[in-house]
């Protein structure tokens, strides 16, 4: 029997082990030609990362060398890419002439996605593909130089490693909010990003690339953010398309990939495609598992035996030295779907099952992966895992024993960690005093100090007592947070600053959440606390937030809004005025109405109006008035010394400068603030939560005041003589419960538990203090004192409906 | 029912949400709110909470569940089941995600709204 005329395109690792199988099924069955637009044969192109890094070469992964090819007869054409297939004729053109075939296998592999933005044709712009590139990276990556890896996925955090090992100082910016979004949940992906961290690579997530920047050659990269990190060499590792070009040429069936049945046959019957440039069932193929098993069935397609390609399920390993984590399966949360977690922050673990009915369909775990075959193999096997559901996650070596411990937070705390803010007190002090004998709360206090001043770290110095006398010491409840963690807000609130968390995930990793992603409910109390802690570091987290500050405006009860432009002190003018009827008519407001703030309410807005009728009022020179935030709502004044015969005090002149000073902060629950000119008290000063009384003198500042569901004159704070006085004395003790209370928790609220003494001695009689405070105030401003209108007024589309169906045809 | 058939309406790109956000995609029988978890599912339900009314895209969403923004009720969104001591229940629709696009199925809407 004559040999039949198999051409091959493409010599890579699908293609590669395809062939081994099919010479060993049927031996000189077929006359086979490999065309590899590569200058070379098969190697193994998924340790590439090992020879990036330096501790494999380009010789240890080689699969196929020329002898090898010798020896099976194969008609090597490397370095000579195809470019055309004729498939009337059966003809393979490539760049040196045409070959026959009467069966064809198109392995294209893939291609590496190049994000489209300027410079990105510079010299010093890689990919990471194939050897070439890797040697690129080498090259450039000398001890000092500066790489940029584009793709915070498998691929760029192994380039990124590989080019740290060698010396380079390597930044990572990743798309999305946590690395390798696709295999890990964002609390794997913090630990994997602080093992990065750890090791010197820095890693910038939601970074989206504007432009690569150089002249001659890359200089660095530019994010829509601002951002700018210098680079020598720049590594797009984003994703990778299927490779489909002269599949497309040749009019056979493509979509995202070429087409393929269960056999690899494509639309022509003559010709088969595999490994990344196919598409089954609508799937892509980018791991190599799959891609083996398609070469076993194209091998016997190909052998004449029967067999049929059936994607199995895949696992992912990260191959960075020291990152040790796994993740298989679906671990997507779904309905019916339930999750086991276990975190031991100590030790920097995460694992995570997801169980559907009686079994378990995915896993991801860091830091301690050494169960993650035995877990594949359940997911893989659809094992029922119901009688050792109580245990599972404790691997297959579970003897009984250890639940998890929620005091490990506090445990894994180092001695120099602070513990009480007030009185500087660290942990190692504590445990000092408690070995020496202050075996209670009370002695703790009476010898160290901590926890006698404001008390917020009560609980923390209560674990910290459990912690080191064991049983003998009996915790005493304590209101947590929300359902998802045992910890209370005031421990939390320590936590995220003796711990240095600036992410909700490292937060939730790090404290021991029970759930996966939070609740309404503490979701937006993280914000809070992250925000007003590293007001530098962190960004405000849109989708945490309650839908009125999501939205910039009050949600009414029939789903419109309300809208409050903002009269600083209360004074308005007529311009402001018609902007403000002109608004009204132009988008039809139900109601207008004078709110007890001194502002002016245009209630029944639509949602898709909010951008028009902001940007309308911003056009004549009003920005939002925040009458939605947990943060400084109004600042009301009566008409002062300036209008009034009793006036002794420019009252409203300071109401308006307290207002320019504080607008745009977020406080864990709304401040309103009132300064009246004389003690007849016209702006009602004496129920707000911060309230100024002008007398001949000067200034009395009172805070802790309320006025709703419960009425409270406030309390005396502390007189000063100058407006200048007033102000800073108002931002430092507006920043001190910033800092302190637990959100939602009005200032009286707050007042009540810490004690006004505590307050006055903070803010009043230690004026090195006031003035640390009033700066940080100032620190988190420079952030947040801007108009949310004006941002989201230049982006209408985004509150229109996504689509409008009503216009539609009825069927 | 004269359609057996699935009627996969393009609605737009799967960026245009944000990730634990909704948006509200308008029908002649109301809003229908399509939600995109932290992991990239895809949920469509009736934009409108059986307690009070309240618009359900406006809620917070956290793992696969939201809640309502007007009183706080929880809502599974594969389901459409209230959660917790609270008894109620929103329709859902099939929808998926095709290479970016967020596709509803206008089919089911019409049944759905229809019933």
């Amino acid at each position: 029997m004559m040999a039949e005329k198999l051409v091959i395109i493409g010599a890579g690792m699908a293609s590669g082990r395809m062939l081994e199988h099919l010479i060993e099924a049927a031996p000189g069955r077929y006359d086979v030609t490999l065309f590899n637009a590569e200058p070379r044969g098969n190697y193994n192109r998924i340790m590439l990362s090992p020879v990036l890094s330096g501790e494999k070469t380009y010789a240890d992964i080689v699969t196929h060398d020329a002898d090898w090819y010798a020896a099976q007869g194969v008609d090597c054409r490397f370095g000579e890419p195809v470019v055309k297939i004729d498939r009337e004729r059966k003809i393979v053109y490539s760049n040196q002439g045409g070959v026959p075939y009467d069966k064809l296998v198109i392995a294209t592999g893939s291609a590496p996605f190049i994000i489209p933005v300027a410079g990105k044709e510079l010299p010093g712009v890689c990919t990471y593909r194939d050897l070439e590139d890797t040697n690129a990276m080498i090259a450039a990556a000398k001890p000092g130089a500066k790489a940029v890896v584009i793709g915070g996925g498998l691929l760029g955090l192994e380039a990124a490693a590989g080019m740290q090992l060698r010396g380079a100082e390597v930044t990572v910016i990743h798309l999305m909010g946590h690395l390798m979004e696709r295999q890990l949940d964002p609390a794997a992906g913090y630990l994997l990003q602080k093992a990065l961290e750890a090791r010197g690579i820095t890693v910038h997530c939601k970074g989206a690339t504007k432009a690569i920047l150089g002249k001659e050659r890359v200089e660095a990269v530019l994010l829509d953010d601002g951002t700018i990190y210098d680079a020598d060499l720049v590594c797009m590792a984003v994703g990778i398309r299927p490779e489909t070009r002269l599949a497309n040429d040749a009019h056979l069936e493509v979509n995202r990939g070429i087409v393929v049945d269960d056999q690899l046959r494509s639309s022509d019957p003559a010709i088969f495609a595999i490994g990344e440039c196919v598409e089954h069932n609508s799937q892509l193929f980018g791991l190599v598992a799959p891609l083996y098993d398609q070469a076993k069935v194209l091998a016997a397609t190909l052998a004449d035996a029967e067999a049929v390609f059936r994607p199995v399920q895949t696992a992912t390993k990260l191959k960075v030295t020291g990152c040790d984590l796994f993740s298989a399966g679906d671990f997507a949360d779904g309905p019916g779907r339930e999750d086991i977690v276990f975190r031991d922050p100590g030790r920097g673990v995460y694992k995570r099952l997801v169980l559907e009915g009686d079994k378990l369909i995915g896993a991801v775990m860091y830091g301690d992966t050494a169960d993650g075959s035995w877990f594949f193999g359940l997911i893989k096997d659809g094992t029922d895992v119901t009688g050792m559901r109580d245990t599972l996650i404790f691997g297959p070596g579970f003897a009984g024993g250890a639940k998890a411990d929620p005091m490990a937070a506090v445990a894994a705390l180092p001695p120099e960690a602070e513990i009480c803010g007030c009185n500087g007190v660290c942990k190692g002090k504590i445990v000092s005093a408690i070995e020496g004998g202050a075996n209670t709360l009370d002695l703790v206090r009476a010898s160290t100090k901590a926890s006698a001043s404001c008390g917020t770290c009560t609980g923390l110095v209560e674990q910290v007592l459990a912690v080191t006398l064991g049983d003998s010491f009996v915790m005493p409840a304590a209101q947590p947070m929300c359902k998802c963690t045992d910890h209370t807000h005031e421990d939390v609130r320590r936590l995220i600053k003796a711990q240095g968390l600036k992410s909700i995930p490292a937060v939730m990793q790090e404290l021991g959440w029970r759930s996966v992603g939070g609740c309404a409910s503490c979701r937006p109390a993280l914000n809070y606390y992250l925000l007003a802690d590293w007001p530098l570091d962190y960004r405000d987290d849109r989708q945490a937030r309650f839908v009125n500050e999501r939205n910039h405006a009050n949600i009414q009860k029939d789903g419109t809004y309300s809208v409050v432009p903002r009269m600083w002190g209360g004074v308005t003018t007529p311009a402001e005025l018609r902007a403000i009827a002109d608004a009204a008519d132009k988008y039809a407001v139900p109601m207008v109405k004078v709110t007890g703030g001194q502002r002016i309410d245009l209630l029944g807005v639509k949602k898709e109006d909010l951008p028009a009728i902001w940007a309308d009022l911003n056009d004549a020179g009003m920005v939002s008035g925040h009458a939605y935030s947990k943060g400084l709502r109004t600042v009301k004044t009566c008409v002062g010394s300036e209008f009034c015969r009793f006036g002794t005090q420019d009252s409203t002149g300071l109401g308006i400068k307290l207002e320019k000073l504080l607008w745009g902060s977020w406080t864990p629950a709304k401040v309103k603030l009132a300064v009246s000119g004389c003690p007849r008290n016209c702006a009602e000063a004496t129920c707000k939560d911060v309230g100024v009384v002008c007398v001949d003198s000067g200034y009395q500042i009172s805070v802790a005041g309320a006025a709703g569901m419960d009425v409270k004159e406030t309390e005396f704070l502390c007189a000063v003589a100058t407006e200048e006085e007033a102000m800073e004395v108002i931002a430092a003790f507006v920043q001190l419960y910033r800092e302190n209370s637990r959100y939602l928790h009005r200032i009286y609220k707050w007042v009540a538990k810490v004690g006004l003494d505590w307050c006055k001695a903070q803010v009043v009689e230690d004026l090195a203090n006031r003035k640390a405070l009033a700066e940080r105030f100032e620190i988190s401003q420079s952030v947040y004192r801007r108009d949310p209108w004006a941002e989201h007024a230049q982006r209408p589309a985004d509150w229109a409906p996504m689509m409008d169906l009503t216009r539609e045809a009825a069927e | 029912m004269n359609m057996s058939h699935e009627t996969w309406i393009d609605i737009g790109a799967l960026a245009d949400i944000p990730r634990e956000g909704g948006r509200v995609v308008k029908t002649r029988a109301g809003c229908v709110a399509v939600f995109r978890a932290a992991d990239d599912t895809v949920f469509a339900l009736d934009d409108r909470c059986p307690h009070k009314g309240g618009p359900l895209s406006e809620g917070i969403v956290h793992g696969h569940s939201v809640t309502c923004p007007l009183h706080a009720w929880v809502f599974d969104m594969g389901t459409g089941t209230a959660q917790g001591a609270d008894e109620g229940q929103v329709g859902t629709y099939p929808v998926r995600v095709e290479a970016g696009r967020v596709l509803l199925d206008g089919a089911r809407l019409m049944q759905g709204r229809a019933a």
